[in-house]
């Protein structure tokens, strides 16, 4: 038996298909989910994925985590379900106060493209295991909204508490504070980042490295071990 | 029928790329002396009935959850009367 992983399409999602995918490549069995729906289909973990959810309209995310789905996401989450959100999916978590902070746009008002180098901060969170602490990968980042902000007291906790997961390395794409690219919940079960792993897999596409594989190894080996 | 217009804002220590490349556009355009602009959002909400404390209380906390983040934002609440918004355009 593997692990069922759902993947939530919201009016607006981009990057459905392409998390079902690394989902599949890593060995788990990915499970479509929909916004409107409050049934999770009893997944074992839920990827909120990237895009435009809802056009980005009031900020980004923000519409998205009053959807449906979210009730149960944000229940479950607070009772221990791995929960990962990568971009749009990121910026609803902090949206649904899932994780601290927020997310603006990017402080040179572009939009930014391109392979990021970062480094694994934290490497104990369900969806981290699989790599070193202190290990520095590339993965592809694309955003609008990529500047995190929190107050100092936030960042104080985060920093002091081990939970940023992800900093951005050699340059700070967007203007996040401390350059952080992703953060993690105490409990170390919901984590967001920017930067896109699942478009990290396989080495035909992307940076031409699958340094965004562990993000789904990980998750599979805490499922099935558990 | 009254307005009701809800205002956010970022809040003031987090940083405004929008509002400082519209005030770097300010001299260029022979606007001089503004030193600072920040840029937020605008709410006008159409309420049915009276504006009362009631309504009031349940619009500030529609602007609380939704229409303003407090994490990043701050928000005012006030109400327009249909002569002072006519008045405003003239």
């Amino acid at each position: 038996m593997t692990a069922r992983i759902g993947v939530v399409t919201f009016p607006g999602s981009l990057d459905d298909r392409d998390t079902q995918r690394a989902i599949r490549v890593a060995g788990a069995e990915p499970v479509s989910l929909w916004h409107k729906d409050k049934d999770l289909k009893q997944v074992d973990a839920v990827v909120l994925c990237g895009g435009f959810s809802y056009g980005d309209y009031l900020r980004a995310g923000a519409i998205a985590r009053f959807s449906p789905v979210m009730d149960t996401v944000i229940d479950q989450a607070k009772a221990g379900l791995p929960v990962l959100g990568i971009c749009n999916g990121f910026q609803i978590l902090t949206e649904a106060h899932l994780l601290p902070g927020g997310m603006l746009g990017n402080d040179h008002l572009h939009f930014i493209c391109r392979d990021q180098k970062l480094r694994v901060e934290n490497a104990d969170t369900s969806w981290t295991s699989d790599y070193a602490a202190g290990q520095e990968i590339h993965i592809p980042l694309k955003n609008m909204d990529g500047r995190y902000v929190a107050d100092r007291r936030t960042l104080d906790e985060l920093e002091a508490e081990g939970r940023v997961a992800f900093r951005y390395l050699d340059m700070n794409p967007n203007g996040s504070l401390n350059d952080i690219a992703g953060i993690t919940n105490a409990a170390g079960n919901v984590v967001g980042l920017m930067p896109h792993p699942e478009h990290a897999v396989e080495p035909l596409i992307g940076t031409g490295r699958t340094d965004g594989l562990p993000f789904f190894t990980s998750i599979l080996k805490k499922l099935v071990n558990a | 029928m009254a307005r009701v217009v809800v205002d956010v804002m970022l809040k003031p220590e987090i940083l405004d790329p929008q509002g400082q490349a519209v005030q770097r556009a300010l001299p260029r355009l022979g606007f001089e002396g503004i030193s600072d602009v920040r840029q937020g959002k605008r709410f006008e909400l159409e309420v049915d009935g009276p504006v009362d404390d009631a309504a009031l209380a349940r619009i500030h906390d529609l602007a609380e959850s939704f229409l303003a983040n407090t994490v990043i934002e701050d928000f005012t609440v006030k109400v327009e009367s249909d002569d002072v918004v006519a008045g405003a355009v003239k």
